[in-house]
């Protein structure tokens, strides 16, 4: 049988690899997915399961500091996406809609926080805010902290997750073209108006695509946050850093209870990325014209 | 359209303000700083935190271990990214899904299971310890991790180049006389190479950064399993912003200096190719 028959057409005994190479290659591929993939995911909810459902709920719930760090972890990663969602927004808007001077180096800049590996992130912020940084001694006699505190922690985590939401949203805008927009401002549509009524409909799907993507990672955050949150035990450790902190302290079941629920919030993302991917699907196939 | 824009539609000065104010307090001055931080590097700090033989140990595995990684991404990403474009089978649709799940994991996640798993005493580990393998805590649980973390690059690179490929083309070839795999030598696979140099550029990119993961499988001893990250990170906590800096102007030169490298492959092969 070939692969893919109403792509391909009717089969074509050329096409196609010998059944045995088949069979092969596809065992050898489920076999890295298996070991590189299912067998650690198991292997965490084995491990946070193994002592039991109470205990479980113990590690995660009972625990002051653990309990404090997956608080932190919702509160932190919301604020950061959600300034990158305003920013994403108005870069795109600016960058798809408009040409002018800089545009380019405009894109490069928000791309750049990629390119940056998330420890020397970390580091742009305390060259910043440290006790020996530019700001930091100044801020300090305002009585004012930035290393080593929440507003540290949102700061560094809206930095590596700057890029995502304005990606999206760039090609997205692009491919759609001004012409429904303009119709509104002609039709006598406010800015307000316009961008309401017949741009973020026409996005929507897109942002919350990107709002998913740079979700995950905020909260999934680790090297970055590291660098700068001082790792003081229920005050700055979000849910990764208690993690690495309860390894360190050999509590390895406490461990894997908390890194299974950052599992099942990673395994929840991939679910809802497949469903706003169809959602995206269908608006371009339902699209007039 | 861009000057009947510029008239009829609202809000340029606004998104335009809120976007260069934004870059400008996230992204222009942190790496200002930086930049200023590195130049103001007298040589002997510079010497004393990145030239020194710990540091350049350090160096040397992060890009070792990296570059081993990536290359080992490139062959595992090809064939799961051929398993899925061609073949059907049972669940394709579900191991296509898991192949993102390295992007969606927390890196603290993947050190801390990959490192247990491989553990003496491990799932993984119980089987290769015998064999005289110790991954957990050695070099090669660095690039085990590393493989983990870079296979999604090279698979979700290549299969969308695999979709796009015309059935005339390999029927050509048939038709021709070639075998499957010589079509595949000589005719697939040169039209693969780009998707899979990217593929390989981003898998290295990631892992050159990479520290939430390494350190918990790698034991971090120095000189042995340590990594340029870890070298920065304890720069950091000694307060030593200097140093730090120097070790980061270090990884992030020879980063450029191998993703130049790359990106003119990726270019002289477009350039001869086809």
């Amino acid at each position: 049988m070939a692969p893919k028959p109403n792509e391909y057409g009717p089969p074509r005994r050329h096409l196609e690899d010998p059944p045995w190479v088949r069979r092969s290659l596809i065992a050898a591929a489920l076999l890295v997915l298996t070991l590189l993939i299912v067998v650690p995911m198991a292997s965490v909810f084995y491990q946070a399961l193994r002592p039991g459902l109470s205990d479980y709920w113990g590690h995660l719930v009972g625990d002051r500091e653990t309990r404090h760090a997956i608080l932190l972890t919702l509160f932190v990663a919301p604020l950061a996406v959600l300034a990158n969602v305003v920013f994403g927004v108005a870069a795109a808007w600016a960058v798809a809609r408009y040409r002018f001077p800089g545009r380019t180096l405009l894109v490069t800049l928000i791309d750049l926080p990629f390119s940056v590996s998330p420890v020397v992130a970390g580091l742009l912020f305390v060259l910043l805010f440290g006790r020996n940084g530019y700001f930091g001694p100044a801020l300090e006699e305002w009585g004012i902290r930035v290393l080593f505190t929440v507003p540290g922690l949102i700061l560094v985590t809206t930095f590596v997750t700057l890029p995502f939401v304005a990606r999206e949203l760039i090609p997205l805008l692009e491919s759609l073209g001004p012409e429904e927009e303009l119709a509104a401002v002609s039709l006598g549509a406010s800015g307000w108006q316009m961008f309401r009524l017949v741009t973020l409909p026409n996005i929507q799907w897109g942002l919350l695509y990107g709002v998913i993507l740079a979700n995950t990672r905020a909260m999934g955050e680790f090297g970055a946050v590291y660098v700068v949150s001082g790792k003081i035990a229920g005050a700055t450790d979000t849910m990764p850093l208690r993690v690495e902190k309860l390894m360190m302290e050999y509590d390895s079941p406490a461990a894997f209870a908390v890194a299974s629920l950052l599992t099942l919030l990673a395994a929840t993302t991939l679910l809802l990325k497949a469903l706003v991917e169809r959602k995206m699907k269908q608006q371009l196939t339902d699209a007039p014209g | 359209m861009t000057s009947a824009n510029r008239h009829v539609l609202p809000g340029l000065r606004l998104s335009l303000s809120v976007t260069g104010l934004y870059l400008l307090l996230l992204v222009i001055i942190p790496l200002a700083a930086c930049v200023i931080r590195a130049v103001q590097l007298s040589p002997a700090e510079f010497v004393a935190a990145a030239l020194t033989r710990r540091a350049l140990a350090a160096v040397a595995l992060t890009f070792g271990a990296s570059f081993v990684a990536a290359f080992v991404d490139v062959a595992l990403g090809l064939l799961v990214a051929w398993v899925l474009v061609r073949y059907d089978f049972p669940m394709r649709k579900f191991a296509d899904a898991l192949v993102d799940l390295p992007f969606a994991l927390p890196t603290a996640v993947a050190g801390l299971v990959y490192a247990s798993l491989y553990s003496d005493g491990g799932w993984i580990g119980q089987w290769l310890t015998p064999l005289g393998f110790h991954v957990a805590y050695t070099r090669l649980g660095i690039v085990v991790v590393l493989v983990f973390l870079g296979l999604p690059f090279v698979v979700r690179t290549v299969q969308p180049v695999l979709e796009g490929f015309d059935a005339e083309v390999e029927e050509a070839a048939a038709s021709l006389g070639a075998t499957r795999w010589q079509t595949f030598r000589a005719v697939l696979l040169p039209q693969l190479t780009p998707a899979l140099l990217t593929g390989f550029a981003l898998a290295l990119a990631r892992a050159l950064g990479e520290y939430g993961s390494v350190i918990f499988i790698s034991g971090n001893m120095p000189f042995r399993t340590e990594i340029a990250s870890k070298l920065i990170v304890e720069q950091l906590e000694q307060f030593n912003e200097g140093g730090a800096t120097a070790i980061a102007v270090v990884l992030l030169g020879a980063s450029f200096i191998m993703l130049g490298v790359v990106n003119w492959l990726e270019r002289r092969r477009a350039y001869y190719g086809a």
